[in-house]
């Protein structure tokens, strides 16, 4: 059967959800071949076999952590080489994901298709990327017509599945080209872990904005998040006013989500902000102002004090839970 | 010792104007207002901080590629500040997707010249967010991208990154490809003085024979992707909206359960 290459996120070996989710959706197209680089790379075999990986590629060399982007380009490079020619290649989205996905594309003459939120089996068995555009107003169908088709899938596309597979582990022979060693991470601090899901991969997510009123208010946010398991975002005005980290911002300038559930408090819903957010399954917003943009898109809304209404919603979670 | 920025810029659709296909399955321009992407502004910003912030003699070139009213993406750069213009204006790039594009922006900034290039960290319309990295590849040159800070000098170029799960620091020798995210620093406002004088300031202009570059590489006949289906989605339907009337919340929760969330 034919092969499909997928790049594995990790830290330390500890796998990325969506980079699970990748192997649901690899496993329509072909067997999934799963690449891993890095510090670590070596631990992450095991889930990736119980979730589908025929092969797991593993590559530990200090380059991944000391040099941006490039080495792990040169290592899915040479994956694709090893395979020889996969049916698709499929990176998860993210900044860097992207950009790894799209430097591959130039080296292999490939065509990228980025922010898929499915992928389908084409009539030629090859991917076909379904991509929601213009701000959700569109939804399009996409083919690769030259190269190996390099698919960049978004967060959330698909569920992670179990499906043991032999994950049988190989050293990947990666040969650093001469860009790989240039741009030096002379620094790194990791982020304060918080507890809760990362914004982009998560389930649910739970935004304040403007009419959170001050970075101590989102507490009220961050507790009604905790109820539900749920990512904290915000908006450009709650995150310009300090109130609350830029690494959250749900938008056009900040990150795109696509969760099954998008709690929307205090945001008014200008068309930066829909854009990253509409593609979510279910929208409920909170806003004072019943002439809010917000509302068009909502499931369900009301139209009332996130102050009051918040607090009410999360107590009344913790009580079901209890 | 001088140094060459050359920033890369796009004139896009105002996103907050009605978008839609056209017959070809390329983004259909017609009566939808245009404007230099908003992202682009912090790369056109960083350059000329750069270039304020050096002892040596900078220069800083606006470059575009697009159709004739592209050029206002150029002209708005010069007003910010920036030195001179390049628009790449061929009827065969029409359709380009991001690999024609990167291919006529690679040719435009070799023949430019450049110690550094300068991106916004995505368009506002087509959002793909990896042009910087192809640009990189296809120039040969580090690539410094997504940087929240930026400077550079003495042959090197460094800044922060601001990743998922770190913070880094990354620094790398010039030529490089570098892109800025919009926590870079806010772009200013033309002035009247730098109005005025862009009026003066020279804009090249190039079709892609001047960069050597073949039709069949760009535009539709070079595409390597194909849009085979566009679908209009139908508007969602609004759903239920209540006014809290001191049992909001729970209502929230009731549909919330009712949808399987709690």
């Amino acid at each position: 059967m034919a092969e499909v290459v997928v790049w594995v996120d990790h830290a330390g070996g500890v796998v990325a959800k969506p980079s699970l989710e990748l192997l649901t959706v690899a496993r329509r197209l072909g067997d999934p071949v799963a690449v891993v680089a890095g510090e670590g790379a070596a631990g992450a075999a095991g889930v990736l076999g119980e979730h589908g990986a025929v092969r797991v590629l593993v590559s530990e060399a200090p380059e991944y952590g000391e040099f941006l982007v490039v080495p792990k380009v040169d290592a899915l490079a040479a994956a694709v080489g090893a395979v020889g020619v996969p049916v698709a290649v499929l990176v998860s989205s993210g900044g860097e994901g992207r950009e790894i996905a799209a430097r591959l594309a130039v080296r292999t003459g490939s065509g990228i298709v980025t922010d898929a939120v499915d992928v389908e089996v084409g009539a030629d068995g090859g991917p076909v990327a379904v991509q929601s555009v213009f701000a959700a107003s569109f939804t399009t169908r996409s083919r690769v017509t030259r190269g190996v088709p390099v698919i960049v899938v978004k967060p959330n596309a698909a569920p992670v599945e179990a499906a043991p597979a032999a994950g049988a582990v190989e050293n990947l022979d990666v040969v650093f080209s001469p860009a790989a060693v240039c741009a030096r991470v002379v620094e790194c601090a990791g982020r304060e872990a918080s507890g809760r899901p990362e914004l982009t991969e998560a389930a649910v997510v739970v935004s304040g904005g403007r009419g959170v009123g001050g970075a101590e208010n989102f507490a009220v946010v961050e507790a009604l998040a905790d109820a539900l398991g749920a990512a904290v975002g915000a908006s450009r005005a709650a995150v310009d006013a300090g109130w609350y980290p830029h690494s959250h911002q749900v938008g056009q300038t900040g990150k795109s989500v696509s969760p099954q559930l998008y709690i929307a408090s205090g945001i008014s819903g200008a068309i930066q902000h829909r854009a990253g957010m509409q593609t979510s399954k279910t929208i409920v917003a909170i806003n004072k102002d019943p002439e809010a943009p917000i509302f068009d898109l909502v499931d369900y809304g009301v139209i009332g004090d996130l102050h009051t209404v918040l607090p009410q919603l999360t107590d009344d979670i913790n009580h079901r839970k209890n | 010792m001088s140094l060459r920025i050359v920033v890369c810029v796009k004139y896009v659709p105002d996103a907050a104007g009605e978008r839609r296909f056209a017959g070809d399955g390329t983004v259909d321009r017609e009566g939808v207002d245009g404007l230099l992407s908003e992202l682009d502004e912090y790369a056109v910003e960083q350059a000329l901080r750069i270039a304020e912030g050096s002892d040596g003699e900078v220069d800083v070139t606006v470059l575009t590629v697009g159709p004739e009213d592209a050029r206002e993406a150029v002209s708005k750069g010069l007003r910010m500040g920036a030195d001179r213009g390049v628009h790449v204006e061929d009827g065969g790039v029409h359709g380009s997707d991001v690999m024609g594009t990167s291919l006529v922006l690679a040719a435009a900034v070799e023949k430019a010249g450049f110690d550094l290039v300068l991106c916004g960290m995505a368009s506002t319309d087509g959002a793909m967010g990896v042009l910087p990295a192809v640009l990189a590849e296809r120039l040969g040159v580090p690539q410094v991208t997504l940087l929240s800070e930026v400077s550079a000098g003495g042959g090197a170029v460094s800044g922060r990154r601001d990743g998922d799960r770190a913070s880094e620091r990354v620094e790398a020798p010039l030529p490089a490809v570098v892109s800025v995210t919009d926590q870079s620093g806010e772009a200013r406002y033309p002035s009247f003085k730098g109005i005025m004088a862009a009026k003066k300031k020279p804009v090249v202009e190039w079709d892609l024979d001047d960069l050597g570059l073949d039709a069949d590489g760009v535009g539709l006949a070079g595409a390597f992707t194909e849009v085979v289906e566009a679908v209009e989605r139908p508007a969602r339907t609004k759903g239920e909206i209540v006014t809290d009337e001191g049992d909001g919340g729970l209502k929230v929760a009731a549909f919330l359960a009712g949808r399987k969330f709690i």
